[in-house]
């Protein structure tokens, strides 16, 4: 059993990749004392963790992350706050899944359960935004707007402000535990649990009113149910984004390993210009730049990616796109006074195109492109026809089968049904009622009431409700000229909005 | 088997031996979590092992710390039911039935629950729905032996039809055997045969010099119970012969023999084997399929 000898072997190894090799890089330019995860070696029979310790930066995509993180964020929190008048009795959020009531609300959208295809459509649009997006911009999901990637980012801010930057945090996680170690490692603690309980406690906040769910969860009036989720979504926060981090990009998300067949060479991703940068060397003072590489091995890129990569090792699966290592290798070009961009967001065309001295094209259109934007049309308009052309009601016709009929004493044929008429207005309706395809010497009575002529009868249908009745109706034999005769129920609203259900009527063979 | 470990060039990375038309496979680490997680999963399983019902041991198996027994948790499951229905079925109990009608829960859990106990226990000769069978009156129409009000379909579920368990309750009534004792002569039966065909609307089948003379035979001999125009009496348990609806079939053969010498159904009555909530949910039940009277 080496396996304890390897674990410690190992250990001093990351011990001195992250610890040693500080230095100069260039002047005034410190060579970043970290290791890649390629070159952080691992036992063979199962690799433990490489922490990351991501540096802070200064830079547009930087700017762009927290401006993504606030507005996604805000979106996230005061979303169920927003009021949307529907009426009375029907709940005034703008965006809610009431459970209890089978309803889910989105402004001015309305969704039964029956209509959940809605969600289907919702889902496709979706991914085809996201594979148009990520055609076009690489992995901007993934660096941008994934909850992962926004919620880590929180997370990684406290921890800066808390324990301070990348060589205060290696230091602090070395050092032994003492008072002061203690004080910043429950405060740091504290404050991820308070995010992580926002986090679920927001969640819940989608199922029900949110003021009175907020109220119902404090003074302990919440269901168990509330309070497991509440305390499912705080765990799951707090593990994700304050342990697991990276991790879930590269082993648990399928993401990253699908994409690869979305990127072709006009996509957009964080590139490091080898052309450019190779053979890299740090810099000596007064060293001039031509005969070799601007990159000065500073291994700024590494230390502030928060996934720990090398991006000069080219493109890989765990780089989430953030491309905050070009903020960082922007800021050492400007101090070495060399042109920025060596890592650049750019198409992989546009680096070849560089490498030989020509000018950057920029293709936007191109045929995936083109298949994702029709495909996004086809589907947003088939929803949106589907939504403006959504029906005021739905009627459902369950024929009694345990019996195909029944010969009444007159010896007419009399059939039963089941009608269920959803009246998804909010207001009570009285409905016509008709079967068309029935001879008109049919009778149709609804249990207890007298038998009339079938187009005279009126159903209530309550508001918002399902109305259910056990509708029999009787046709003389004489008048019925097939064993099975196609019939359309319908009911009209007051409003003159016609519903249709096709059935069948049946008796003995002529 | 595995075969030959190498290193791979390209990954530095060795193989696991395994080589499937030329595709050899990496033998990267897994991740620790992973590993861990794998660990927690067998003590896990291995707590399970030691609380719970696991290993079989010939018909029987381990019982495990806990004593739980799944047997157990359904009988638990059905009380709890039980109680929650209980104010239900008394409320039902005590209601008049013609209360429980008009009453939507009352009236939605007798549907139910009628429907239910209806599968259970009528269904074998009535049918699925009440479609009834030959000798079995269908339930779903609208004629009715022994009366089709609610209170009616709820005595006649009571205390059954010709059951002697009930002699005094249940419905009772007897046909003379017109034919085999004798009363009338086989002339005579042909005649009311004719009479009888002609007043459920079928004279086209008949003989009109037969209707005309089974006329007087009807008045003389049927009439006291099935009524002078066949409409039939529910006390007497007589059925309507003016109708489409044959209890024992409506062929000139099957009226023939009905009245020679006739056969009379026997129903159980229910009121020892169903507790009076149950009679009621069936009697609501039956009442709606023949679509209410």
């Amino acid at each position: 059993m080496g396996h304890a000898l390897e674990e410690l072997a190992k250990k001093a190894e990351i011990d001195r990749v992250i610890g040693g090799e500080a230095g100069q890089a260039a002047p005034g330019v410190a060579k970043e004392p970290v290791a890649s995860r390629s070159e952080q070696k691992a036992s063979p029979l199962y690799q433990g963790r490489v922490q990351v310790y991501p540096r802070d930066v200064k830079g547009i995509y930087r700017r762009v992350k927290w401006v993504a993180l606030v507005v996604l964020l805000a979106i996230y929190w005061l979303l169920p706050w927003v009021r949307w008048d529907r009426g009375a009795a029907v709940p005034d959020q703008a965006v809610m899944i009431d459970m209890a009531g089978r309803r889910a609300y989105f402004f001015w959208i309305e969704i039964w359960p029956q209509e959940v295809y809605f969600l289907t459509g919702v889902l496709i649009l979706a991914s085809f935004g996201l594979f148009l997006a990520t055609s076009l911009f690489g992995r901007v999901w993934c660096g941008f707007a994934c909850p992962q990637t926004v919620w880590t980012d929180l997370y990684l801010w406290v921890e800066r402000r808390i324990e301070g930057d990348r060589a205060a945090r290696i230091r602090l996680d070395k050092a032994p535990w003492s008072a002061a170690k203690a004080k910043k490692r429950a405060a740091k603690h504290a404050v991820w649990l308070l995010i992580a309980m926002a986090t679920g406690g927001a969640w819940i906040l989608y199922f029900g009113n949110a003021p009175d769910m907020l109220v119902g969860f404090f003074t302990g009036e919440a269901s168990a149910t509330i309070y497991f989720f509440v305390g499912l979504f705080t765990f799951t926060t707090y593990l994700l984004a304050g342990f697991a981090r990276e991790q879930v990009c590269t082993y648990m998300c399928p993401w990253p390993r699908i994409q690869g067949a979305l990127f072709d060479e006009d996509t957009l991703a964080v590139t490091y210009e080898g052309w450019r940068g190779e053979p890299r060397a740090p810099a000596k003072k007064g060293e001039r730049f031509e005969g070799r590489g601007d990159c000065i091995d500073c291994k700024q890129c590494v230390a502030v990616c928060p996934t720990g990569i090398d991006i000069r090792d080219g493109l890989q699966l765990e780089c989430i796109g953030c491309a905050l290592c070009v903020d960082a290798c922007n800021d050492v070009m400007d101090r070495i006074g060399r042109p920025r961009h060596l890592i650049t967001y750019d198409s992989a065309r546009n680096t070849a195109l560089r490498a030989e001295g020509k000018a950057p094209r920029y293709r936007v259109f191109r045929p995936r492109t083109f298949i994702y934007v029709a495909l996004l049309l086809v589907v947003s308009g088939l929803m949106t026809y589907g939504l403006a052309n959504r029906s005021t009601a739905h009627l459902s016709i369950e024929r009694d089968r345990s019996g195909l009929y029944v010969t009444l004493a007159d010896g007419s044929i009399r059939n039963t049904y089941e009608v269920r008429i959803h009246n998804k207005t909010h207001v009570d309706q009285l409905y016509a009622f008709d079967i068309v395809g029935l001879p008109d010497s049919a009778v149709g009575w609804v249990l207890g009431r007298e038998p009339g002529p079938i187009n005279e009868l009126r159903l209530l249908g309550a508001a918002d409700g399902v109305a259910s009745y056990m509708l029999f109706v009787a046709v003389p034999r004489d008048d019925l000229e097939t064993a099975a005769l196609e019939v359309t129920f319908q009911v009209t609203s007051e409003a003159g909005d016609v519903t249709t259900q096709r059935s069948v009527f049946r008796g003995p063979q002529p | 088997m595995p075969t030959k470990i190498e290193k791979d060039e390209v990954t530095g990375v060795e193989t696991t031996g395994h080589e499937w038309d030329g595709i050899r496979e990496l033998n990267n680490p897994l991740p620790k979590w992973w590993v861990y997680t794998f660990y927690v999963s067998v003590a896990y399983a291995v707590i399970w092992w030691v609380l719970f019902p696991a290993i079989p041991f010939g018909p029987s198996a381990t019982g495990g710390l806990t004593g739980s027994e799944t047997r157990d948790r359904v009988l638990a499951e059905i009380e709890r039911v039980e109680a929650e229905r209980a104010t239900v079925r008394q409320r039902l109990v005590g209601a008049e039935l013609s209360y429980i009608q008009d009453d939507p829960t009352l009236f939605t859990y007798a549907l139910t629950g009628g429907r239910i106990a209806f599968g259970d226990n009528c269904a074998p000769c009535h049918g699925v729905g009440g479609t009834g069978q030959l000798s079995y009156p269908v339930l779903a129409d609208d004629d009715w032996i022994w009366g089709g009000t609610i209170e009616d379909i709820q005595h006649t579920i009571q205390w059954g039809v010709r059951w002697p368990d009930f002699e005094f309750d249940t419905r009772f009534a007897m046909m003379p055997a017109f034919g085999a004792d004798g009363i009338l002569t086989r002339e005579e039966v042909d005649q009311v045969v004719d009479f009888v065909l002609a007043m459920s609307g079928r004279a086209d089948e008949a003989d009109p010099d037969l209707i005309e003379a089974g006329a007087e035979v009807y008045e003389w001999n049927c009439a006291s119970c099935h009524g002078d125009g066949g409409e039939g009496m529910h006390v007497m348990g007589a059925p309507a012969l003016n109708n489409q609806i044959w209890l024992f079939g409506g062929e000139r053969e099957q009226i023939w023999q009905q009245i020679w010498n006739p056969r009379h159904g026997v129903m159980p009555g229910f009121a020892e084997r169903l507790d009076e909530a149950t009679i009621k949910m069936l009697a609501v039940y039956v009442h709606a399929l023949g679509g209410g009277q």
